[in-house]
C-alpha cells in the first residue's frame, strides 16, 4: 500500500552532492472504500449500477513494477523548466516549490518520455535491477 | 452500503482530479497525457466525463477501481454523444455550468459512434467532444480503423491498409458546429488554449488529438511526444481550428521535418506496400485544401483572449417539480 518502504526520509542530505536524487515518496491515505475483498462480495456489497463511490481509487494500485527502465533524476543539472512534469503521462513527477524534485516510484511506468524531453539531460534512464 | 456516504472523502494527496495515477494505460500512453492536460486547462474545474468503449474505459481499471477523479459514465461504443446529450441537458435544467466532455477513441468516433456524433452535432448539444486518435483499435488488439493511415500495418491489415484516412474534421465541420480543432501533444500552449476556447464557447465543440500509441505504432514509448512533433512538423497532422464550420485558422505550418523522420521510427510503416510518394501527395493535397479554405474563409488573427466568453445558456424547460436529481 505505502510505496515508501525503502527510501528513508533522512537520507536526502547525504545524496545531495552527486548522483541520482532520492526523494521522499508520497504517502497515500487509507482507502475510503475498502475493495480488498471484492472477490468474496455478494449482491449486498456490490453497488447499484456498478457505481464506484470513491473517485480515483486507482492511486492505490502500484504500477511501478511494470518498469524495465528506471528514471534517475540529477538535480544539479535541472534548471526547473518543468517539462518533465508537463509531459509525464502518469503524473509521476514529484514537484516541490515549483521544481521537479524526483519521481513517484510507485506509479512511474518507466516510459522514458521525461528523459527524452528534458532539454538539460537531468533525467537518465537506467535498466531496472532486481532488488 | 450507502453510496453517498463515501463521497465526502475528498483526496488531497493528488492535485490531478481528472485522471489519476495507478491506471492501466501503457507506459508512454498519449491518451493518458491528454487527460492530464485537459485537467490542467480546466484550472481545477471538474467536468462530467462520458466515455464510450475505448482505452479510456478499460485502462482506469476494472470494477471496483477507477482512475477518473470526476464523475464519469461508461457507455456503449456507439452511444457516448447520446448519453452526453442527456447529461448536458440535465445540467442545463438544473442551471449548473459544468462542462460535459466526451472522451472517445478513433474507433468510437470515426467508425462506430459516427451516427450519434452527427446527431448530437446537428442538434448542437452543449458538449465538448474530444477524440484521441491513435489510428488503431488499441485495446482490442490493434485492428484497423478508418483513422488508420494508408500503408500502415495493423493486426487486420498485415500487409498495410489500402484505403485513405477519413477526414473526420471535414465531416464535423460540415455540420457547422461552433468549434472544431486539432490538438497536438507536442504543442502544449496551443493545446491548453484550444481547450479553454472550447470551454468558453457553447454548443457542440469537437476536437481530435493525435495520440501516440507505443503498442499499436510499434514505437519506443519514450518517442511518443517527439513523434507527434514530427507528425505536425512534416505536415501529416495539420494543426488548425474552424469556427462556426466556416472560418478557418491554421495554427502550425510544416517546418520542414522529413516525412521519413516520422515514419522510420514506427514499426507499423515497415510494410512493402507503403507508398511514400502517395503519402507526400496526400499531404500536399490536404494543405492545398486547408490553405484555400483559410484564404477564402479566414478566422482573422487571434485576439488576446481568443473569443469573448459566451453567457451561460438560459435553463431549458424547467420542470414544475424542481430540479432533476439523481435516484
Amino acid at each position: 500500500m505505502t510505496p515508501a518502504k525503502k527510501t528513508a526520509a533522512g537520507s536526502s542530505a547525504a545524496q545531495r552532492k552527486s548522483g541520482p536524487a532520492k526523494v521522499r515518496q508520497p504517502k497515500l491515505p487509507k482507502p475510503a472504500w475498502d475493495v480488498s475483498e471484492v472477490d468474496e462480495w455478494g449482491p449486498e456489497e456490490h453497488q447499484l449500477g456498478a457505481t464506484i463511490p470513491e473517485a480515483g481509487n486507482s492511486v492505490y494500485n502500484e504500477t511501478g513494477g511494470w518498469r524495465s527502465q528506471r528514471p534517475e533524476f540529477h538535480p544539479e543539472k535541472c534548471d526547473g523548466c518543468m517539462l518533465c512534469y508537463f509531459y509525464c503521462p502518469d503524473a509521476a513527477i514529484i514537484v516541490e516549490n515549483d521544481r521537479a524534485v524526483g519521481m513517484d516510484e510507485a506509479h512511474c511506468k518507466g516510459c522514458g518520455i521525461c528523459a527524452k524531453e528534458c532539454p538539460r539531460g537531468a533525467i537518465t534512464m537506467k535498466a531496472e535491477e532486481k532488488e | 452500503m450507502n453510496v453517498t456516504g463515501v463521497e465526502e472523502e475528498v483526496h488531497s494527496h493528488t492535485e490531478h482530479a481528472l485522471w489519476r495515477a495507478g491506471n492501466g494505460a501503457c507506459a508512454g500512453c498519449g491518451m493518458s497525457l491528454g487527460l492530464q492536460w485537459v485537467d490542467q486547462a480546466l484550472d481545477g474545474e471538474k467536468p462530467t466525463m462520458v466515455v464510450p468503449a475505448c482505452c479510456a474505459v478499460v485502462t482506469p481499471g476494472s470494477y471496483p477501481t477507477t482512475a477518473f477523479g470526476v464523475p464519469a459514465v461508461a457507455t456503449t461504443f456507439a452511444s457516448s454523444p447520446s448519453v452526453a446529450t442527456g447529461v448536458s441537458r440535465v445540467r442545463q435544467m438544473n442551471g449548473e455550468d459544468i462542462p460535459t466532455i466526451c472522451w472517445a477513441g478513433d474507433g468510437g468516433t470515426y467508425d462506430i459512434g459516427l451516427a450519434t456524433i452527427s446527431g448530437a452535432a446537428e442538434r448542437n448539444e452543449d458538449i465538448i467532444y474530444i477524440c484521441y486518435d491513435n489510428e488503431i483499435y488499441g485495446n482490442t488488439g490493434g485492428q484497423r480503423s478508418s483513422a488508420t493511415l494508408p500503408g500502415a500495418r495493423t493486426s487486420t491489415t498485415p500487409a498495410g491498409k489500402h484505403e485513405p484516412k477519413k477526414d473526420i474534421m471535414a465531416v464535423l465541420v460540415a455540420h457547422r458546429i461552433p468549434y472544431a480543432a486539432t490538438l497536438s501533444l507536442a504543442h502544449r500552449d496551443d493545446f491548453l488554449r484550444k481547450i479553454r476556447v472550447a470551454r468558453r464557447l457553447r454548443g457542440f465543440r469537437f476536437m481530435v488529438m493525435l495520440s501516440p500509441c507505443p503498442a499499436g505504432w510499434k514505437s519506443d514509448p519514450a518517442e511518443g511526444i517527439d513523434l507527434v512533433r514530427a507528425a505536425v512538423g512534416c505536415g501529416l497532422f495539420p494543426l488548425y481550428e474552424v469556427f462556426d464550420g466556416r472560418r478557418y485558422r491554421i495554427n502550425a505550418r510544416p517546418d520542414g521535418t522529413a516525412l521519413e523522420d516520422y515514419l522510420s521510427r514506427q514499426g507499423r510503416f515497415r510494410t512493402p506496400s507503403f507508398d511514400h510518394a502517395a503519402t507526400r501527395a496526400a499531404i500536399a493535397e490536404q494543405w492545398a485544401y486547408l490553405d484555400a479554405m483559410e484564404a477564402a474563409f479566414p478566422a482573422g488573427p487571434r485576439e488576446g483572449s481568443d473569443v469573448p466568453a459566451a453567457p451561460p445558456p438560459p435553463p431549458i424547460a424547467p420542470e414544475a417539480n424542481g430540479p432533476v436529481t439523481g435516484p
